[in-house]
């Protein structure tokens, strides 16, 4: 579906906040629509209008469309958290990915001791007792649980944040969940 | 890193602009002279001026961690221009979304393993009552 539909000669959002003429092949027009105001306006503060175009031009025009969303994205988180912005965003996200790869050890030895607990089961007709089972944790275990520990924002408030002044986590490279 | 009182010694951000570094740069705490690099990027991608008003508007404790996020979302910005950073918050939930699945999927099938194994056990404590009746009868008629 086409973003920009005929032009009736009314200006794009971007021109009428810069206040300019909105040309015919203006790059902004299919993107930032003249009823969605505030979508530019937060790109624009952020970024600014000159920025962004060239962004835009740096970039196919099939993909412009997903550019402007993505900058529009983090125009909204960088307006919401003034010092973290999207990287806000991120952390949360890792920490969370460490919390389940976290349940996710503690699940597997869990099978693993099921499975083993299972290939030891004795048939019945060697009369062992319950007792020499060795303390498997099948009589304490309580089926799934959700003891996930939820990180919720109040807890990641902006002086929770760890401190960026390290090397390392500017370092693009050092991102440990980017394949 | 140091701003300049003499002005022989500017920060990257005065370097780049090309102007003196007066003592109260804002940029010279955080874009120092050694990494013209990190200015480089979130000017390419913020503007000078934007980036001065962004940190202007932030606690000065605060700086320092607001201008590692800048040129974190920036390097993110030019490595790729479509999605930047917001490509790796993509990445992460989908991430996310897959290791929830097999953790849940794992833990069914720890329960359903446990479930049974409880069946197992109740079914061999049973039949080892039934053993024992059996002795303690035949006991009882061998006393009596």
């Amino acid at each position: 579906m086409k973003k920009h539909g005929p032009r009736s000669g009314s200006s794009c959002a971007a021109c009428k906040m810069l206040k300019r003429r909105c040309t015919s092949n203006c790059v902004f027009a299919p993107y930032f629509r003249s009823d969605e105001p505030k979508k530019f306006a937060k790109v624009h503060k952020v970024f600014g209008a000159s920025n962004v175009s060239k962004i835009l031009f740096e970039v196919p025009e099939e993909q412009r469309e997903e550019t402007v969303n993505s900058l529009a994205y983090e125009a909204e988180a960088r307006l919401s958290d003034p010092v973290y912005g999207c990287l806000g965003a991120i952390t949360l996200l890792q920490r969370k990915m460490a919390e389940l790869q976290h349940d996710l050890a503690i699940a597997r030895a869990r099978l693993a001791r099921c499975n083993a607990a299972g290939s030891m089961m004795p048939s019945f007709n060697e009369g062992v007792a319950p007792a020499d089972f060795g303390g498997l944790p099948f009589t304490s275990f309580t089926g799934p649980t959700t003891n996930t520990t939820t990180t919720t924002t109040e807890s990641f408030g902006q002086g929770g944040f760890p401190d960026f002044g390290s090397p390392a986590m500017s370092d693009f490279d050092q991102y440990p969940y980017r394949y | 890193m140091s701003s300049s009182a003499t002005g022989t010694s500017r920060c990257a951000a005065c370097r780049n602009q090309r102007r003196r570094c007066p003592t109260d740069c804002i940029f010279s705490p955080h874009f120092p002279s050694t990494d013209p690099e990190r200015f480089d990027a979130v000017h390419r991608i913020y503007g000078a001026s934007k980036v001065a008003k962004m940190l202007e508007e932030i606690p000065p404790e605060m700086r320092g961690p607001a201008a590692n996020a800048l040129h974190f979302e920036a390097k993110c910005r030019i490595r790729d221009p479509v999605y930047g950073c917001v490509g790796i918050i993509s990445t992460l939930n989908e991430e996310i979304r897959d290791t929830g699945t097999e953790l849940a999927k794992l833990r069914a099938r720890v329960a359903f393993l446990a479930s049974g194994a409880q069946e197992r056990q109740l079914g061999q404590d049973y039949t080892i009552v039934d053993d024992h009746w059996t002795e303690q009868q035949q006991i009882g008629n061998v006393v009596l």
